[in-house]
């Protein structure tokens, strides 16, 4: 019996990557889940200049509020996937009756789809950049922004997705309950870009952008397995 | 070994403004395999998530071990296995890649065990194919290849035999005593008649 | 529910619906004519006697129902955390019940204070919405209101329900910080502030003083309707009670 004692000492990083690798395996082998935020984003960004004005000077303006917002909208839509089709299936069950803290894989489970949103979304903005004639000084701001502003989007979203899950129609109820939460986001992630616009330095957006990150790895998953408990209860 | 494993007192739940039990009370001994009985909607299912922890919408006592299960929830996990209502397996991985991740979550489930589990319950030859192409019978089996997997002190098993065949049955009501044999307790609901009935105890929900 | 010792006796008496409900009944006549005192002494001295604003003449007026409004709006949302907060660690249900109260109450002093920030903006900044500092929070506040209130009304179980809102607005309580700091930062970047609806260069005597007994009575009106809905509640959800039944019968 020694196999059993060696077994029964999973420690909690291994659990970790388990549930990460799991993650991001389901959403490589459903490829629509991979790229129709992406398109999405694509989209999103494409109506600015169809329903409001093509002119360069107009659109350098509003690119760093547009790309933001498309950015958000986008992993708003992808946030009803995140613990749906495991609740459906009865794994999320599951992983509430692991002796291990649910916490892990709740935070697991976020950065999963950060890969394989957020990040896709921050490589992807630069194209959207020129498409909207964001000044090239400013793209390097850009992505910086997103990559640090895309995660936190990650860990508030998981709270609502969890609070939804047990419901039939999570969808629109997770933007009500999410998009408020994200304003600060929003609102330090485009002034960063508009800051590398004016030439100015973004050092402090970053920063800000940082401490939200920081605040959010630490009471999110919290608060995503306090909810993901509820649900599955209910 | 006078302290039963799991002592339930004076339990009761309403759902949806119905009470499905009042007063429930019952005892599992180590070694035991207990059956709940009930008409359907009678809260059999509710009642076997109550006891795993899945659902904390009751009143009353669940004490494992001597203590109240909300003292002692992680020892109390570690020495469970749940099978549930859905059974729990993703169908866009395989069989073999859905008992790894079981193993992940859970401890107590042996990893080296997972081919010899699968070949068990009729598997062999479907290690790779996604779960989603296998029937509803087989995606059962899948979950229910990890009985095979652990020594975990309490089993509880939501209509285990639902979609198995005649075949499939009768070879988990063995594994089911031989598990009670080793010392390990079972509880169980089922619309099948048992084939061994003497050692199994029966709780009626319809009379709570 | 294990017991807990270090708690005063009063809170596990709270804990009780019974003994809620009955003292509740004892407190709601007090609060109710403080309220009307209050209220009615604060309107009229606000109205007729307060002095006129150097500035902006008899229009500020409007600001003896805002500030106020705004006021128990931001004071509502702490109020409903906390109790959600009570109810998920002690398993409290009046807790639960007092935070699925406050809700609707908290949001309709969000629309107050929203209605009258626009009616106020009219004659000052001559348009009815700005984008404000103070203003945008108030609206992102309500948004949090509706959030919560949605998530109630999505669930049918009142004890899922429950939890699920409690956990959103300890959310919401953790951000709102956090958004007042970024809304203010967003405001101060794009329009320097001009002219602020409230904050003056020290108010006199004649005229604060109204305006403190109608943030009093709007805490005391904010009580009795609190404690309305709450008995209301607590009858709703303890209809199988015994009380509740002899309650009933009596009446």
């Amino acid at each position: 019996m020694v196999e059993e004692t060696n077994i029964a000492t999973i420690s909690m990083s291994q659990q970790f990557s388990a549930a990460l690798k799991r993650d991001l395996l389901l959403s490589f082998r459903r490829k629509s889940d991979l790229f129709n935020p992406l398109i999405f984003f694509l989209m999103v960004a494409t109506l600015f200049p169809l329903g409001v004005s093509p002119e360069p000077t107009f659109l350098a303006d509003v690119a760093p509020g547009v790309v933001w917002v498309a950015a958000l909208l986008a992993t708003l839509l992808s946030l009803d996937g995140m613990f749906r089709s495991d609740y459906d299936d009865g794994t999320l069950e599951q992983m509430l009756l692991s002796p291990q803290p649910l916490m892990i894989v709740c935070l697991a489970k976020t950065l999963a789809h950060w890969m394989t949103t957020g990040l896709p979304l921050t490589l992807m903005s630069p194209l959207l950049g020129v498409m909207l004639f964001l000044p090239s000084d400013a793209m390097l701001g850009l992505v910086l922004s997103l990559l640090i502003g895309t995660p936190t989007l990650s860990f508030i979203g998981a709270i609502g997705a969890a609070l939804t899950v047990g419901l039939k129609k999570g969808g629109i109820l997770i933007s009500l309950l999410v998009l408020p939460l994200y304003i600060p986001v929003l609102i330090f992630g485009s002034g960063a870009v508009q800051a590398a616009v004016a030439g100015l330095p973004i050092g402090g957006y970053l920063a800000l952008l940082g401490a939200g990150l920081a605040l959010g790895f630490v009471l999110a998953p919290l608060a995503t397995s306090a909810a993901v408990r509820v649900s599955v209860s209910g | 070994m006078s302290k039963p494993l799991l002592a339930v007192t004076d339990l009761f739940c309403e759902r949806e403004e119905r009470i499905l039990f009042d007063g429930l009370a019952f005892s599992l001994k180590q070694g035991e395999v207990m059956q709940i009985e009930g008409r359907n909607g009678s809260g059999k299912t509710t009642l076997l998530r109550i006891l795993s922890g899945l659902s904390a919408q009751y009143e009353g006592s669940i004490e494992w071990r001597g203590e109240s299960v909300d003292n002692v929830r992680d020892e109390f996990l570690a020495d469970l296995l749940y099978f549930g209502h859905q059974p729990g397996v993703k169908g866009m991985l395989t069989p073999q890649e859905n008992l790894r991740w079981y193993c992940a979550l859970h401890p107590a489930l042996q990893r080296s065990k997972i081919d010899e589990a699968l070949g068990v319950v009729g598997l062999t030859g479907y290690e790779d194919v996604p779960c989603h192409s296998l029937s509803a019978g087989q995606n059962r089996r899948v979950s229910l290849a990890r009985l095979y997997m652990n020594q975990a002190p309490l089993w509880i098993l939501d209509e285990p035999f639902t979609a198995i065949d005649k075949k499939g049955v009768a070879a988990m009501e063995q594994l089911l005593l031989d598990h009670a044999q080793r010392g390990g307790s079972v509880i169980l609901t089922t619309h099948h008649d048992l084939a061994a009935q003497q050692g199994v105890v029966k709780v009626n929900l319809d009379s709570f | 529910m294990p017991e807990k010792k270090w708690m005063p006796r009063w809170f596990y008496q709270l804990a009780s619906p019974k003994w809620c409900y009955q003292i509740t009944g004892k407190l709601l006549p007090i609060f109710a004519w403080l309220a009307l005192l209050c209220l009615g002494v604060g309107i009229v001295w606000a109205l007729a006697f307060a002095p006129p604003d150097y500035q902006q003449g008899n229009s500020f007026r409007i600001m003896y129902l805002h500030v106020p409004a705004a006021i128990l709006a931001q004071s509502c949302y702490m109020l409903m955390a906390i109790a959600g907060a009570i109810g998920l660690i002690w398993k409290m249900k009046v807790a639960d019940m007092a935070a699925f109260a406050a809700a609707p109450i908290g949001a309709s002093m969000a629309v107050l204070a929203l209605a009258t920030g626009a009616i106020w903006g009219k004659p000052t900044w001559g348009s009815w919405w700005v984008w404000d500092a103070r203003l945008t929070s108030m609206l992102i506040l309500l948004f949090l209101y509706l959030g919560v209130m949605a998530l109630y009304a999505a669930m049918e179980n009142p004890n899922t329900a429950a939890k699920a809102a409690s956990i959103l607005s300890l959310v919401g309580l953790v951000n709102i910080p956090i958004i007042k700091y970024s809304v203010e930062w967003w405001n101060t970047l794009h329009q320097p502030a001009t002219f602020k609806l409230t904050e003056k260069p020290a108010m006199p005597v004649e005229m604060w003083l109204p305006l403190l007994i109608m943030v009093i009575g709007f805490y005391c009106f904010f009580a009795v309707s609190l404690m309305m809905r709450l008995r209301n509640e607590i009858l709703r959800r303890e209809k199988r009670a015994s009380w509740v039944r002899e309650l009933i019968v009596s009446q």
